[in-house]
């Protein structure tokens, strides 16, 4: 067995986060020493909960050393229940309640114009993210976490989901590359989640196996609830089957695009113009419309250049893309004003919204705009699209 | 000890240092009598017929000038904290045996640290200004043997014109100057544009020595400082460090958190109605307060609005907005960069301002007031509007007041602050340290909505419809809380280590002695 664990992160650059050593011990009791910047105000507040935490999972002899950086209470009790996991195998957990501001519902049919991703290990970004209104955030566990660390930053990322406000935004997580996704899944699917996105997909059979899991821990959780899954085509064979994926379950509500693997599979460099890409990207929104969803673009990665960004945006918008990923918190502004509805969609989504309420008006379960029939998504988008067009107005 | 409780219903004393003080009265309450001060008459026959007042060097200058013991010394805080100045002062005073001396800084900063050894060898009894990270800390945990005072920049400048602080020395560090003494603050290595702070000290001390690294043949022009005021000049090598004097806070923030509260407040102001033509503002030198400067700028080409001025602290923002003709003048109280240091010498619509000009209450009006919004900070809040800028919610001293209790007189004052720092919620049941009453606060912006104060009836009214996050002060507070928890209250001691000064020369509260770490 190990003899010490250490999680979490401290340094001058680190804010809202602690990093924490422990030593399970045979005896002698909890011995915690703790060095915050915050302790004259929450000095006391942060040895207790870390008992509480330590208790709740069984350990009763440990030397806990915690270099706080203002974390918050969900990141604390975090970083010691991913310390106690490495040394001892426990099923023991100390989940805080979901809060009551999370339990808000998410729609097949939503808007998903940008999805803010937000890197799985780093608490701070978390903590504001919603405030910036996107129409998702994304909680990633995949690429922006080091390997050594994705087991810490489950942790985090579920208590994160039960804990942080993000305002509206439909709540998501990008869960590792199959096997390892599905032990992800465990931690965060019971935390009220909306969507998972599943990474460098490139088989159908992939997303069944996911939703099975999901399935499962609903099941052993007492839990009905949909949740939504966005398969993410990074490669050419996930390119060349992206019909079979986009259709391989119910649960599939969109599907995206990942440039930077996607390139680096084809051997090519990415460029700003996307020449390179252009085939990959028309087939994937053929494929997401062809099956119903929605097609969601690659994230624009310069940060600094929002003339680019909304260029390319721009671009994306007009091959039939209707959303995109972002790394930047000042990029949502951007890709919203891009997606902002024209008037020419508000009028069409007026003229849908009142052949519904006719047909409804008239006992008619059949809704249909000149000789065209309109199923029923299509009209709760129109809603929305006038709702949009109504708020963007104020 | 004894303590009253004053108007704002904080513990005060009613005397600092053996003096009489007079507990906070109430906004606009106190009006004090009689005249103002005033320093010996002096006689051009006991100054050089030549005009050439330049003496040796410092030690020289401070010994003609009659320093000893208890003697109240000023500097200014013009070079900021590439301050070489102050330092080399008591370093004088030291070798010369004095104790006891009160310094009157204009603010201190962290460069400052130098004089913790005086402090405790008693060369200083008690500095009386600002007083921020290393001296805070030090003074916070009782290291200091007299009481701190801390004032406003306009409070200054009314405690010396009021004789309330008797400045017996004061050394100006000026950037250019001549023999005679004129000076300014517009070229040399140590340019920092005007010397403001420095106004007062030079009408009303006792002796007045003027210290420069750039001396220039007379006439210095323009005259900031007079020489007709000035004892002594003194030229040395070198004033400060000028990488340090223009500091590096002028930029705007990159924290997307950061541009959002700014980008609110600015949507704020202009669903208000209070962007619009011929108005006036005044936006400080955080990165946050650039960037509302920012979005101003871009409301205001967006409609086509020009400014009739702005105040400032300036910056190369301000000047191009000055520039591109958006403001028609900028009132200057001091120069952030080389950009705002330019422009002050070349345009005649950027003008050099005093705290006796644009600050001091004991006058007959001032700018701050005439100004149609500023925007400020704060490192606390609570639920009726108060404010606190002096202490962080341990206890500690951690800033100074500088213009902001002065500013707080202008039309409509809004606070963009983030709702926590780190775990630290900002809003609070009550201050740990009343800096300004809030009646005279209205708008608080922080990133998770806008509570505006229920006396500003006018502005809620403007902004119900506005799709602005409109909340109460109650409900931002319970967020807050439910983020980070509520924080212990700071472990205080009985000992005031230091007293807050309103713009009249009011106590408005104290500062305890900070406990040891348990």
């Amino acid at each position: 067995m190990k003899q010490g664990a250490s999680t979490g992160n401290k340094g001058d650059r680190i804010r809202s986060d602690c990093q924490v050593h422990l030593q399970v011990q045979e005896k002698g009791g909890i011995d915690i020493r703790l060095h915050s910047k915050v302790e004259r105000m929450f000095g006391e507040q942060i040895r207790k909960q870390a008992l509480e935490v330590l208790e709740a999972l069984g350990v009763s002899h440990a030397s806990l050393d915690i270099e706080d950086s203002g974390a918050l209470p969900f990141v604390i009790a975090a970083r010691i229940e991913a310390a106690v996991k490495q040394l001892k195998a426990t099923d023991r957990s100390w989940i805080p309640p979901v809060i009551e501001q999370n339990r808000y519902e998410s729609s097949r049919e939503r808007f998903r114009f940008s999805r803010l991703y937000l890197p799985g290990n780093s608490p701070s970004m978390m903590l504001n993210a919603g405030i910036h209104q996107p129409d998702g955030v994304i909680l990633d566990l995949e690429d922006s976490v080091a390997p050594d660390r994705k087991a810490e930053a489950r942790l985090l990322v579920r208590n994160a989901l039960s804990q942080v406000d993000f305002y509206g935004a439909e709540r998501m997580v990008r869960i590792n590359q199959l096997p390892a996704g599905l032990e992800d899944l465990d931690e965060v699917v019971p935390q009220h989640l909306h969507l998972v996105l599943l990474p460098k997909c490139e088989h159908g059979s992939q997303v069944e196996e996911v939703v099975e899991r999901i399935q499962v821990i609903l099941k052993a959780h007492d839990q009905e609830r949909e949740i939504f899954l966005m398969p993410i085509i990074e490669s050419a064979l996930g390119v060349e089957n992206a019909f079979e994926i986009a259709s391989a379950s119910q649960s599939v509500v969109a599907m995206a695009i990942g440039l930077e693997d996607y390139t680096a599979d084809l051997g090519v460099r990415r460029t700003e113009t996307g020449d390179e890409s252009l085939y990959a990207r028309t087939r994937l929104v053929n494929a997401c419309k062809a099956a119903g969803i929605q097609p969601i673009d690659s994230v624009y990665s310069d940060v600094a250049n929002m003339e680019g960004l909304l260029k390319n945006v721009e671009t994306s918008r007009a091959l039939g893309f209707e959303g995109m990923g972002c790394i930047h918190p000042r990029q949502v502004p951007v890709i919203h004003k891009a997606f902002v509805p024209t008037g020419e969609e508000i009028e069409k989504a007026r003229r849908i919204v009142e052949a519904f309420e006719a047909a409804e008006a008239s006992g008619s379960g059949v809704v249909a705009l000149g000789n065209k029939m309109i199923d029923p998504p299509v009209v709760k988008r129109a809603q929305k699209t006038i709702d949009l067009a109504n708020k963007l107005n104020t | 000890m004894k303590l009253t409780k004053n108007a704002a219903g904080r513990q005060v004393l009613d005397e600092i240092n053996g003096e009489a003080a007079i507990p906070f009265q109430g906004v606009g309450v106190y009006k004090p009598e009689g005249k103002k001060h005033a320093p010996s008459i002096a006689s051009c026959s006991d100054y050089p017929a030549d005009g050439n007042k330049v003496v040796k060097d410092l030690r020289v200058a401070l010994e003609k000038a009659g320093l000893r013991d208890g003697m109240t010394v000023s500097t200014h805080h013009h070079f900021r904290n590439g301050d070489f100045l102050a330092n080399q002062v008591f370093d004088i005073a030291s070798e010369m045996g004095v104790k006891g001396l009160r310094w009157f800084p204009s603010a201190s900063f962290p460069c400052h640290e130098h004089l913790i050894q005086y402090l405790q060898d008693g060369t200083i009894q008690r500095i009386e200004g600002s007083m921020n990270g290393p001296l805070g800390r030090f003074v916070s945990e009782g290291g200091m043997d007299g009481t701190g005072v801390l004032r406003s920049h306009g409070g200054r400048y009314q405690a010396i014109q009021d004789g309330e602080v008797k400045v017996d020395i004061a050394i100006i560090g000026a950037p250019a100057a001549d023999a005679f003494g004129n000076s300014n603050g517009l070229s040399g290595d140590s340019a920092c544009g005007l010397l403001g702070f420095a106004l007062a000290d030079s009408e009303y001390a006792e002796k007045v020595i003027v210290v420069t690294d750039n001396p220039v043949k007379f006439p210095c022009i323009p005259w900031q400082i007079q020489g007709n005021h000035v004892d002594y000049v003194v030229h040395i090598e070198k004033l400060g460090d000028p990488s340090k004097i223009i500091s590096g806070t002028t930029q705007i923030t990159k924290s997307p958190d950061r541009l959002l509260l700014a980008e609110l407040t600015a949507k704020f102001c202009r669903a208000a109605g209070i962007i619009r033509e011929g108005f006036s503002f005044q936006s400080g030198a955080g990165g946050t307060s650039l960037a509302v400067g920012e979005y101003f700028r871009k409301i205001m080409k967006e409609e086509g609005i020009r400014a009739r001025f702005a105040r400032g602290g300036s910056n190369k923002y301000l000047v191009s907005m000055l520039e591109e003709g958006l403001v028609d003048y900028i009132l200057d109280g001091q120069t952030f960069d080389l950009e705002g240091v330019r422009s002050m010498a070349e345009n005649p619509g950027h003008v050099w301002t005093s705290p006796f000009t644009s600050y001091n209450y004991h006058g007959k009006g001032n700018f701050a007031q005439l100004i149609d919004v500023v925007i400020l900070g704060a490192t606390e809040v609570d639920l009726n509007f108060n404010a606190n800028v002096v202490t962080h919610s341990d206890g500690y001293l951690l800033h100074g007041i500088g213009g902001w209790q002065n500013c707080l007189f202008s039309k409509t004052v809004i606070l963009p602050i983030p709702l926590f720092r780190d775990r630290v919620p900002v809003i609070r049941e009550e201050v740990t340290t009343l800096c300004g009453p809030g009646e005279l606060i209205d708008v608080i912006v922080t990133e998770r909505g806008i509570a505006i104060n229920p006396l500003r009836k006018d502005l809620i009214e403007l902004t119900r419809n506005s799709g602005l996050p409109i909340r109460t002060m109650e409900e931002l507070k319970a967020e807050a809380d439910r983020i980070c928890g509520v924080p212990a209250l700071p472990a205080l001691e009985d000992r005031v280590v230091a007293a807050i000064k309103w713009v009249d020369g009011t106590v408005i509260d104290v500062v305890r002695q900070v406990s040891p770490s348990s």
